[in-house]
């Protein structure tokens, strides 16, 4: 239809629900091979939108295309071209993951038992793939669930909040299995409520708030500010305190409390990165001893904060 | 576009490895056990109490009976009407020299099923049939199933196909297991043995005009066909339910209480007239087959008729099926 590298397109959505606008007009685009976050705090509106991109909800206005295909007129065209894990990866307990996944390839066209095992192959849940679902771990779940995504070869994979309940070891491989399906070609469309793990996994984010896409772009973009937060723990405090004031470029002081009474106090001010190093300098020219510099991501709040202009996020 | 049969298998899978059929399957084996058992006790008490085992002379004393019970001023109008019906038929049958009582095991499936099409058969189906839909939902599983690429009315009528096969089997099986099983204690005779149908009920008046005498068999047959269409809408309506109230306990409450109040309602149609459209009411369409009167004592009830019943209940099925489809295509799916 449009253009081709175009998989997800995402058109002025508005959903209301008893007479209230949850969601108030989303545009966005992922394009083919991508991994697109979609970053927003618990009750902007994610999951919402995330069951209009998959016809669970039909929106109350604007459309959506995947591949091109209007999934308002045409769910069941659109819908052959996506994998989704909407929630948590629910699967019939009763069943063992092999079951379950013959019960998802019959609903598909030319679903082979190869591909299947493919799929098992490629989430590595070759070792407890017949047994029952009951006994699966939260991650081996979230492993079926994908193992039941992929099986049609998709062209767009939806992952709401993937590396929810999943422990570290379990969300690190999460976030590399992404990017390698990714790799191959796949375009990734990953939810999420936390900030780092959108700065760590994706290509380019859509931030909603209220129901509304506030800001649509490349990660880095977003997430560069421009000031860096940083961290100085120094003793003795007042003397190094004194001489960073005394700068122009560094604004916006502010003592940690928890350093206060100790030797070691922390003051929080924004300043430029590359003045990082010349202030070291100084502190160390005048004996003060720097005993920590951190460089502080912005937190999704504070992101918000600065893209929506002070408006918060409760 | 992808066919309903895989649709239909994979609801097959899931409802037997649900293990619900085989619970099923094993309330009817110890239920009909126990109805064997009881049975084989009524019929010795019945001989010691008479000190015969001649029908004719047990089916005369049955007449006596009942023709005391309406010298008594106690009973009431109504109740007296089911006697009078109930005289008329015996007496038919003494005429006729045809033992209305002969114990077989084929007379026991029959009297099986004339008793369980007001309350069991049906219940067993909701069994089946309340979670088709509702445990989608507890489960979560619902948002997996309707983001493949299959419309959602394939879905639905796959549910729906399924349910009526395995409706089909729970008839089937509760045929055989009745007969097995009572056969063991009664005989497995008793298939051509002379059953007398076609009585109608004007007022208080049985017409025999039409009765005439068919083979157990045929009756055997008519009367587990119409308890199969009473169970069919019965899993209609439970999938309306299902579809409706997403808990599946609250879904087996409404249903229950529908199929119990009907069972108190049949004897009240009779004062309420407009409660014959309920379709609980309606179920035990084999009463006319006998015109053995639903539940023992209560009134004939003008105006219920065979074709009367039948098409309540099709009526009922019909737009529980509308609302169903509707509902499930459109709904948007929020939890």
């Amino acid at each position: 239809m449009k253009d081709e590298s175009i998989v997800l397109s995402v058109r002025d959505i508005k959903k209301k629900i008893k007479n209230k606008w949850i969601i108030k007009g989303i545009s966005f685009d992922v394009r083919a091979g991508e991994v697109f976050g979609f970053l927003g705090p618990n009750g902007s509106g994610k999951t919402t939108t995330i069951r209009m991109l998959v016809d669970l909800i039909k929106p109350t206005e604007g459309q959506i295309f995947i591949c091109g295909i209007p999934v308002g007129n045409k769910p069941d065209e659109a819908l052959q071209y996506v994998g989704c894990i909407v929630e948590n990866p629910e699967l019939y307990p009763y069943l063992s993951g092999w079951e379950n996944l013959e019960h998802f390839a019959r609903m598909l066209k030319n679903v082979t038992k190869q591909r299947i095992h493919e799929v098992v192959e490629i989430v590595g849940l070759n070792q407890r793939i017949h047994d029952k679902v009951r006994t699966y771990s939260l991650g081996m779940r979230q492993r079926l669930g994908i193992a039941q995504a992929l099986l049609g070869k998709p062209k767009l994979l939806i992952l709401d909040e993937p590396t929810n309940g999943l422990d570290p070891q379990g969300i690190k491989e999460m976030r590399v299995f992404i990017r390698s399906l990714a790799q191959e070609g796949l375009s990734v469309f990953v939810s999420s409520h936390l900030l780092s793990e959108i700065q760590l996994m994706c290509d380019r984010v859509a931030i909603i708030s209220h129901g509304n896409v506030t800001a649509v772009g490349h990660v880095a973009d977003l997430m560069r500010p421009a000031e860096t937060i940083v961290e100085w723990r120094l003793s003795p405090f007042e003397e190094g305190m004194a001489i960073l004031k005394a700068s122009g470029y560094v604004t916006s002081f502010e003592e940690l409390p928890i350093g206060e009474g100790s030797s070691n106090r922390i003051v929080r001010c924004k300043m430029p990165e590359d003045q990082i190093p010349i202030k070291n300098a100084e502190l160390v020219r005048s004996k003060v001893r720097v005993n920590a510099i951190t460089v502080k991501n912005p937190t999704l709040e504070e992101l918000f904060l600065r893209l929506t202009d002070g408006e918060t996020i409760d | 576009m992808i066919s309903l049969y895989p649709l239909i298998q994979n609801e097959t899978i899931k409802l037997l490895k649900k293990r619900r059929f085989l619970v099923i399957l094993v309330i009817v084996v110890v239920l009909v056990s126990v109805f064997t058992y009881a049975q084989t006790r009524i019929a010795e008490n019945t001989r010691k109490q008479l000190g015969t085992t001649d029908w004719r002379i047990t089916t005369q004393n049955q007449i006596a009976d009942n023709t005391n019970k309406l010298s008594n001023i106690r009973i009431p109008d109504e109740a007296k009407r089911a006697i009078k019906v109930e005289i008329t038929r015996l007496q038919y049958a003494l005429d006729k020299n045809i033992n209305p009582q002969t114990p077989s095991g084929v007379t026991f499936t029959r009297d099986f099923f004339g008793n369980a099409i007001g309350l069991f058969l049906p219940l067993l189906v909701v069994i089946l049939a309340i979670d088709l839909v509702s445990a989608e939902h507890s489960t979560g599983t619902i948002k997996i199933l309707l983001t493949r690429p299959v419309r959602r009315w394939k879905v639905l009528m796959s549910k729906l196909i399924t349910l009526l096969l395995f409706t089909s089997l729970i008839i089937l099986m509760t045929t055989l297991i009745c007969y097995a099983i009572s056969g063991l204690a009664f005989g497995y005779s008793g298939w051509s043995m002379p059953v007398i149908t076609g009585f109608q009920v004007t007022g208080d008046q049985l017409i025999t005009a039409n009765a005439h005498v068919i083979e157990q068999w045929r009756y055997l047959f008519m009367e587990i066909s119409l308890c199969w269409f009473s169970c069919f809408v019965v899993g209609c309506i439970s999938l309306m339910v299902s579809v409706l109230v997403r808990s599946t306990a609250a879904g087996m409450g409404i249903m229950l209480a529908a199929l119990i109040s009907g069972v108190i309602l049949v004897n009240m149609v009779a004062s309420w007239d407009s409660a014959k459209y309920f379709f609980m009411v309606n179920l035990q369409t084999n009463t006319f087959l006998s015109a053995a009167l639903p539940s023992a004592g209560s009134p004939p009830v003008p105006g219920l008729t065979l074709p009367f019943s039948l098409s309540v209940l099709a009526a009922w099925a019909l737009i529980s099926l509308v609302i169903s489809f509707s509902v499930f295509t459109k709904r948007d799916i929020l939890n």
